[in-house]
């Protein structure tokens, strides 16, 4: 038995489309608590990467192990129970609910009413409003850590770019996942949405003790909160390392700014 | 402006004493309504009850769910044979759990029309569940037991009716169409508040997150396959239930008044009433089935300023079909013209009344 197995072990995971091989070999580790960012030029394959671990592709080889337990081959409300949470690049939210009923259902899973305890929701006493009423508490912590009061009501569909991708951090962190996969969190965000969303990530490490692996092209946000960093092109992975180590990687250079553009040695 | 200051008001059903009022006077109208309206008028009281139970059960399903069903007619018609031969083969069976039966035996068969779902979308789920509705009229008709294409007649649910008539204020007939209206109208009232309190739980909100996004909502954690065929169950449920009252309302079925035109004038209800609201299909219900009820061919010349125009061009320009088309036409223009002018269908104008009336009078 192993002493210590990985949080997150994803092992020579492979899947293609057609021809096109979209993951190709790919194994990395992620250790409980860091945050771990995964760079690389558009089209590399970094969110077919994630699809994987969060299920929505079936991987054609290889393996994702969570916490001990192999997790390919899982429907993605499996492996989302057995605490993964993910946000989606192009904003997935439910457009015409609110905000609030947004993260509610992130905490579907947390919840038990069933359909004849909701139907029968008479009063403040039932056990369906009690525990809609737990619930809603625990989704206004969030709402209070994003500062999202102002906006609580609001159709989801109705409110800007860079709200709405807050509003999918919320609805991942509602979940209360030990592994959180961000999916550029910050696109379409100006400097100081930037700014905050830095902050409020790290406090998700540190304070709420969740592991995320980021997908991220903001070069300096990467490099200023990363714990480790792992560069991808054409699907296969170039190297992975300390932030630092990664950036001034020969081969990640060349896949970001092309063969003739860096000086030879 | 929002002024709420406890969770539960976000839940609570009725949250403020404006709501509270309009409540209990529609509940004291519609208990005095059989007192004031002749009996013909109170009978289409009644029907137009019916649909909006069916209205509101389609709604979860295509509304809130997003899963378009042309196969209604067929849970309806489940529901109408199931009760009629469970109060007719056990007489001492009360009518109302005869009522749940048929609504259970329909949500099994719109658990198993459900499980197509998790791999049909829009168009081809469309055709799918409309050949259900069809193919069930068809099966209806060709056993026995069910009475065949001539149908079988449906015992009175004599509940309140020696009650009525002892009192003195109705006659025979009249006490039994006043005792289904508050049977039909009670039952009402309380499945459109399960459906809303449903709607308000955390099974209503997987459904609306099914609709929006099925990817996101499969990836926080909701079990597409279940919630999907529990839609479609719980839809089938409000339908059978619904087709039971309607069987005991007309007293008498066959096979053909389960058609698919059925099945359509349903989803008509729930559209032009506006999908995924909560009002919207109950107006809906009570427009469609007005117009329905009232665009008969021989009311032709009823028909408000254009009744007489109406019924001298079928006198002279149409055959006897034609005539008969007249109402129909009307019938769809009048869906065209609501759907084209308010997309969010009744309930949009729902909405434009009370910000009218909110705001009244600048």
């Amino acid at each position: 038995m192993q002493i210590m197995s990985n949080f997150l072990e994803i092992r020579n995971l492979t899947i293609w489309f057609g021809g096109l091989s979209a993951v190709d070999d790919v194994s990395f580790d992620v250790k409980e608590g860091m945050i771990f960012s995964i760079i690389g030029p558009n089209g590399a394959g970094k969110t077919t990467l994630f699809n994987l671990i969060s299920g929505i592709y079936q991987p054609k080889k290889g393996s994702v192990t969570f916490l001990g337990k192999r997790i390919d081959g899982l429907q993605p409300h499996q492996i989302c129970k057995l605490g993964i949470a993910r946000t989606f690049q192009n904003i997935e939210l439910f457009s015409r609910m609110t905000v609030m009923d947004n993260i509610m259902l992130g905490r579907h899973n947390h919840m038990k009413t069933g359909l004849i305890g909701g139907a029968f929701m008479w009063g403040k006493g039932s056990s369906a409003a009690r525990e809609e009423i737990l619930n809603r508490m625990a989704a206004e912590k969030i709402i209070e850590f994003l500062e999202l009061q102002s906006v609580r009501n609001y159709f989801v569909g109705d409110l800007p770019y860079g709200k709405q991708k807050l509003i999918e951090l919320a609805r991942a962190l509602a979940l209360e996942p030990r592994l959180l996969l961000l999916d550029e969190p910050s696109a379409g965000m100006n400097n100081e949405e930037k700014q905050d969303l830095v902050f409020w990530i790290k406090d998700i490490q540190k304070e709420f003790n969740i592991t995320i692996i980021m997908i991220e092209h903001d070069m300096k946000m990467v490099m200023d909160i990363s714990d480790r960093l792992m560069a991808i092109n054409f699907g296969q992975k170039l190297t992975e390392g300390l932030p630092d180590e990664v950036a001034g990687h020969r081969e990640v250079m060349k896949a970001y700014l092309g063969e003739d553009d860096i000086a030879q040695p | 402006m929002d002024m709420k200051r406890s969770y539960y008001e976000d839940i609570q059903l009725l949250d403020s004493g404006t709501k509270k009022f309009w409540f209990g006077s529609l509940i004291i109208i519609l208990l005095i309504i059989p007192f004031l309206i002749p009996g013909y008028y109170l009978h289409e009281v009644s029907y137009i009850s019916i649909n909006i139970i069916v209205a509101i059960g389609l709604n979860i399903l295509v509304g809130y769910t997003g899963q378009v069903s042309l196969g209604h007619a067929g849970f309806f018609a489940i529901g109408a044979y199931a009760a009629t031969l469970l109060v007719k083969h056990l007489p001492f069976f009360p009518f109302i759990f005869a009522l749940i039966i048929a609504g259970l035996i329909a949500a099994a068969f719109g658990f198993i029309l459900g499980l197509p779902s998790l791999r049909l979308e829009g168009p081809y789920l469309a055709i799918a569940t409309l050949g259900f509705g069809m193919a069930i009229i068809q099966i209806l008709g060709r056993f026995s037991v069910f009475g065949g294409r001539m149908g079988l007649s449906v015992p009175d649910i004599g509940f309140l009716n020696d009650l009525l008539y002892d009192s003195g204020l109705f006659t025979k007939t009249q006490s039994r169409d006043v005792n289904l209206y508050y049977i039909i109208m009670s039952i009402t009232i309380i499945m459109a508040l399960m459906a809303r309190n449903l709607m308000k739980t955390r099974i209503g909100r997987a459904f609306i997150a099914i609709r929006d996004s099925d990817i996101a909502a499969n990836s926080m954690g909701i079990n597409l396959t279940k919630y999907k065929t529990l839609s479609f169950a719980v839809s089938a449920f409000y339908t059978g239930l619904a087709g039971g009252l309607y069987a005991f309302w007309m007293g008498f079925i066959n096979p053909d008044s389960f058609d698919f035109i059925l099945s359509i004038l349903f989803l008509a209800m729930v559209v032009v009433g506006g999908l995924g609201s909560n009002i919207g299909p109950v107006l809906g219900a009570i427009i469609i089935s007005f117009l329905n009820l009232n665009l008969q061919a021989d009311s032709i010349s009823a028909i408000p300023l254009l009744g007489d125009l109406l019924t001298v061009i079928t006198e002279n320009w149409m055959n006897k079909g034609g005539i008969a088309s007249v109402s129909i036409i009307i019938f769809g223009l009048i869906l065209i013209f609501i759907v084209l002018f308010e997309p969010l269908g009744l309930f949009g104008f729902w909405i434009r009344i009370k910000k009218y009336w909110k705001t009244w009078p600048f």
